[in-house]
């Protein structure tokens, strides 16, 4: 008997939309089966999968195994990671990939240790090796400094986790075809251990730093709260995102929510504006896969030149308002 | 209230970096700390012991030296301290620490509460809180900033992307401790002295009695094939003079990038 071998993306989905990052892993998932052979699925637990399949199609899924129930509506690591574990050990897939968001970031571990595989975290590459059959895990360790090819020779399936924007996502068409295989998990004998009460979106665009194409991001060279407006200004002007380095939340002038960096946010847009950032490892971990990198700052010796596409020396006090000023003028 | 906080020590990553020419880590005389993220769980027992009483016991797996970040905690107000150490446990993935953790704290007796940070700044994986808990079976939240005693549960407030949830959660459980959640407050002097002298037990693997299968590199399955140094950018500009024509410059150089 011949098994068929499947990589699978965990199809995660809040309020019934499926997150950014999955058409990622899907569309990176494609390169890998052309390598490998195997075939690209998604599992996708939630309380109606059918509505939700005809999208992960459009990315290249072939096969969505839909996992429907009422208690797997939002997620909740208890039922969600017994359902997805029951499913791995009765279909044995070669390869499964998560998105390293706050719902894959408990979904993983726990899995991964239920069906007894190694997870790789955060991998920033993946690599298909043909020989040895084994998935190639790159990722960055120690804030950065390093990088490091992690494999799992022996135990399948292997398991990693992707943040967002590492990888690009590419609709195929807008009528793929693919196979709904629906699953059934009995969830009754799981005993309901946590209760969500309250889920709080606080909307605001300048946060959402994962979803941007242009991010401004400030340091302490902005100087004081206030002068966080000229950086507003600009994101306000380029449709940007507003970032921030940890200086500049430790001092209180800017909230959390935007901190950029290892303890903050990893981010990868388009085009990464850091003005009056020095650099430091910490905040590079989180922003230095960004496509374009520039960098405002006074001192030439900064470490941001060394990750920047493209350096400005000068003071940003000047140089960020002409370049809100030259943005303006080039849209009239 | 028994809480167990888990804590690593690891290498100040501000000062860690790799040899370019021979991909290994330049380890040597980097000083080490108690990872960040755990003094924020810290912080968050001690907060708790406080209003509700109690006892916080830190643990820790590594190295002997890791009984350093051991009484470092104790300074900071931990009432007992746990080294977990053996060569057997050596080169553990998160798999591996997740299981040998785990049965330390299966030998400590009712235990409400056990805190991890986010993640630890060196594997930098998030992985081992939620592997622990699967292996006490105990229900886990991630990211929690608040937490709240309410009866026989707790409410525990975590943060997401876009803002955060509240949850009630069966006690025991574990969560892992973002850094919003507080400042790791000062050690005292007499603490201090106090930890230099404490008895820290450690606990090896004819204490906790794994399954050989299941420790150190033999029961990792992921390996490290390779280390490296990040590439480094090519083809960089650097642009000076007037700020209008370095704006005029840049604007030119993205849109020849296509990227504005
Ligand atoms: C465990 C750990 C985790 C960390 N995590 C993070 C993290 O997630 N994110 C993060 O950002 N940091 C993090 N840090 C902190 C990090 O090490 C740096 O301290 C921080 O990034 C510095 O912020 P900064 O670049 O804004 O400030 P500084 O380093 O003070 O740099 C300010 C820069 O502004 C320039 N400047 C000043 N005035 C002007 C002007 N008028 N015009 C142009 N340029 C000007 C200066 O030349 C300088 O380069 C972490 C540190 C540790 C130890
Ligand atoms: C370059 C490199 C890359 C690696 N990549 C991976 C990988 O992708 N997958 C993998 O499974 N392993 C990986 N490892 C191994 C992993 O770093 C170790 O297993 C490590 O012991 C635990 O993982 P962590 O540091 O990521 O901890 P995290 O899971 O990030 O730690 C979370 C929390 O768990 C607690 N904790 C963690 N370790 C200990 C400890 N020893 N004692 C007490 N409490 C602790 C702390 O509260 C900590 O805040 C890698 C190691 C290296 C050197």
């Amino acid at each position: 008997m011949s098994t068929t071998k499947e990589l699978w993306v965990f199809a995660e989905q809040r309020d019934g939309k499926i997150a950014g990052v999955v058409n990622e892993l899907l569309s990176e998932g494609q390169i890998l089966c052309e390598k490998s052979g195997y075939t690209l699925c998604a599992v996708l637990p939630s309380d109606n999968g059918a509505v939700l399949c005809q999208e992960l199609y459009n990315f290249g899924a072939k096969k969505v195994y839909t996992i429907d129930d009422p208690k797997l509506k939002d997620y909740q690591n208890d039922y969600y990671s017994r359902a997805v574990a029951q499913l791995i050990n009765e279909k044995k897939p070669e390869i499964v990939l998560y998105g390293a968001t706050t719902i894959g970031r408990s979904l993983a571990p726990t899995v991964a240790v239920m069906v007894d595989a190694g997870l790789t975290a955060d991998c920033t590459q993946l690599d298909f090796d043909v020989e040895a059959g084994n998935l190639l895990q790159t990722r960055p360790a120690f804030g950065g400094n390093i990088m490091a090819t992690i494999i799992c020779p022996d135990n399948r399936p292997q398991m990693a986790t992707v943040r967002s924007n590492v990888f690009k996502k590419t609709k195929i068409s807008e009528n793929e075809a693919g196979e709904q295989v629906p699953y059934a998990v009995d969830l009754s004998g799981v005993p309901e251990r946590m209760r969500r009460l309250e889920s709080v979106h606080e909307a605001d665009n300048t946060i959402d730093l994962n979803a941007a194409q242009f991010i401004v991001s400030g340091g302490r060279g902005v100087g004081k709260p206030e002068n966080f407006k000229i950086i507003y200004d600009l994101a306000a002007e380029l449709g940007a995102a507003v970032g921030a380095s940890r200086a500049t939340v430790d001092a209180g002038w800017i909230s959390h929510h935007h901190q950029v960096g290892q303890t903050g946010k990893t981010v990868c847009p388009v085009v990464y504006v850091a003005c009056g950032i020095s650099g430091a490892i910490q905040h590079l971990a989180g922003m230095q896969s960004s496509d374009v990198i520039v960098a405002v700052n006074k001192d030439p010796d900064a470490p941001i030149f060394d990750v920047a596409d493209f350096g400005l020396i000068g003071d940003l006090h000047e140089i960020v308002p002409e370049f809100q000023k030259q943005i303006a003028a080039a849209k009239n | 209230m028994n809480i167990v906080v888990c804590i690593k020590q690891v290498p100040d990553s501000d000062k860690v970096t790799i040899d370019r020419e021979t991909n290994r880590l330049n380890r040597a005389g980097v000083p080490s700390i108690i990872n960040p993220f755990d003094e924020n769980a810290l912080e968050m027992a001690l907060q708790l012991k406080d209003a509700h009483g109690g006892k916080v016991t830190v643990i820790s797996m590594g190295p002997p030296q890791a009984e350093e970040a051991l009484r470092t905690a104790l300074s900071h107000g931990a009432d007992d301290a746990i080294l977990i150490s053996d060569r057997k446990f050596g080169g553990a993935d998160t798999w591996a620490t997740s299981y040998t953790i785990s049965l330390a704290i299966k030998k400590l007796e009712n235990v409400d509460l056990v805190l991890f940070g986010k993640q630890a700044i060196d594997g930098d994986t998030a992985q081992v809180g939620p592997g622990v808990a699967h292996f006490l079976d105990i229900p886990t939240l991630t990211y929690a900033k608040a937490i709240e005693v309410t009866g026989d549960t707790y409410k525990v407030t975590k943060v997401t992307e876009d803002g955060y949830e509240v949850w009630d959660i069966d006690k025991p459980c574990a969560l892992t401790v973002v850094k919003e959640a507080n400042q790791l407050r000062m050690p005292s002097l007499k603490k201090k002295m106090a930890a230099k002298k404490a008895e820290i037990p450690c606990w090896g693997f004819d204490e906790l009695q794994p399954d050989e299968e299941k420790i150190g590199l033999a029961g990792s399955p992921t390996k490290v094939s390779k280390v490296f140094a990040p590439p480094v950018k090519l083809n960089k500009e650097i642009l000076s003079g007037e700020p209008a024509e370095m704006v005029t410059e840049l604007i030119k150089k993205l849109k020849e990038r296509n990227v504005l």
